[in-house]
């Protein structure tokens, strides 16, 4: 296996998640990415959806809104909005976020926004298939 | 000369209120560590957002296409002045600095010919300049009612700056809040949001960050997604150090309080035993001088 490299998920109010990560796959705006050491140098902004970390103990799912993500060769910090560690939450912290998200999508005003909270939705909407 | 009973009665009511300021001073330090841990967990989202900027605004070459956000308007006629304070008072300087500030700079800019709108976010300074300042008052944001501030505060404040913006209803927006720097030390402080200020960064860091990032999607639409981010992070930040400062205040406001009352309870018992004793004398040669004259 490849070697590792830092992790960082940074929310707001706290460091959410430092890890040293052996890979890490993230919902970039342009497409999805896979970060693994040695990653060229890349900003990119985040589309609604779930980044899975894997370390050499663990696979996590993280759920972000949004956020940007910026990559060196050893080192990928995710400056999220709005996350959460998807298995170290309460089931129901799911059926939250998702209620917040459709009230979001009657107040969203422009297309951009509603594309973004409707991708929130059907991702949130696929978590919650998935815990069931 | 007030009566021993008026004494005693003194004595027990400054007694009831140093209880409750000695109270407040425990509540305060309490949530000063809260406030202040809060405060510095937000840190490293902060730092990292500044220093993802500096990178980007430094590559962006020509300012003809930059967003409005970075280089302003081209104008500076109409300031929004977002004053940050409390919704309680009880915390010694610590509203009326912040509004003394801003009323300086209001009437700074008043007299340069600008126009003023003033966002009061909390009650208490916008209490405090209703007076003089209330005209130029345009909008209000509570922040009554909550345990602690978290991102929704801070986006609230945010979206209304944003939209103000977007409708050109000003040109340059500063934030006001108190900066933390220890529990007796709290300093007012201006901070300009539009067009932004962005941090210095110093020679040998700016050559370290000096890698050639890929960008997607565009560097533009990037930084533009950035900038406006970075309002609601300062305010953020804002509206944090505030609130550990806030509590700093009143906690060293309620303190001194606490050994005013003391004080002053030291005094009046003093006070109360020099008349008791006085009583005793007097009554006892009204006695004396009685039994003599038989």
């Amino acid at each position: 296996m490849a070697g590792t490299f830092k992790f960082e998920l940074v929310s707001p109010e706290r460091i959410l998640m430092s890890v040293d990560a052996q890979q890490v796959i993230v919902p970039g705006a342009e497409g999805q990415f896979t970060v693994l050491q040695g990653h060229a140098p890349v900003i990119s902004t985040l589309l609604p959806g779930v980044i899975h970390v894997t370390t050499e103990e663990f696979k996590k799912t993280i759920f972000v809104r949004s956020g940007f993500a910026e990559v060196t060769a050893d080192q990928l910090t995710i400056l999220a909005e709005r996350a959460f560690i998807v298995d170290e939450v309460d089931p129901r912290h799911l059926d939250d976020e998702l209620e917040a998200a459709q009230q979001a999508l009657d107040s969203a005003d422009t297309d951009d926004a509603r594309l973004h909270v409707t991708r929130a939705i059907e991702q949130l909407k696929a978590l919650i298939g998935e815990a069931a | 000369m007030a009566s021993l009973k008026d004494l005693r009665n003194r004595i027990n009511s400054v007694k009831a209120t140093r209880k409750i300021t000695k109270a407040m001073q425990m509540v305060a330090a309490a949530k000063l560590r809260r406030a202040q841990e809060a405060a510095i967990a937000a840190r490293p989202y902060a730092e990292r957002m500044d220093a993802v900027l500096g990178n980007l605004a430094r590559g962006v070459a020509s300012p003809e296409g930059a967003s409005k956000l970075l280089v302003g308007t081209g104008s500076e006629d109409t300031h929004l002045l977002v004053m940050m304070t409390a919704e309680r008072g009880l915390c010694g300087g610590f509203n009326s600095n912040i509004a003394k500030l801003v009323r300086l700079d209001a009437k700074r800019l008043i007299k340069a010919g600008k126009s003023v709108k003033i966002l009061a976010v909390g009650r208490k300074g916008a209490d405090n300049l209703k007076r003089d300042l209330g005209k130029f008052i345009t909008d209000r944001v509570s922040l009554a009612g909550l345990k602690s501030v978290g991102f929704e505060q801070a986006n609230q404040v945010a979206d209304k700056v944003m939209t103000g913006f977007s409708d050109g209803e000003f040109d340059v927006c500063t934030i006001y809040f108190s900066k933390f720097e220890s529990v007796i030390s709290q300093k007012p402080t201006a901070l300009q949001l539009i067009p932004a200020s962005l941090p210095e960064v110093k020679g040998a860091e700016a050559e370290a960050e000096s890698i050639v990032y890929d960008y997607e999607p565009e560097e533009n639409e990037i930084l533009d997604y950035l900038l406006r981010r970075n309002i609601s992070t300062q305010i953020f930040r804002g509206l944090l150090e505030n609130a550990a400062s806030e509590q700093g205040a009143r906690m060293s406001a309620m303190d001194s309080a606490t050994r005013n009352a003391s004080d002053m309870i030291d005094n009046l018992t003093l006070i109360y035993n020099r008349q008791r004793q006085a009583q005793i004398t007097k009554e006892l040669i009204e006695i004396i001088s009685g039994a003599e004259a038989l």
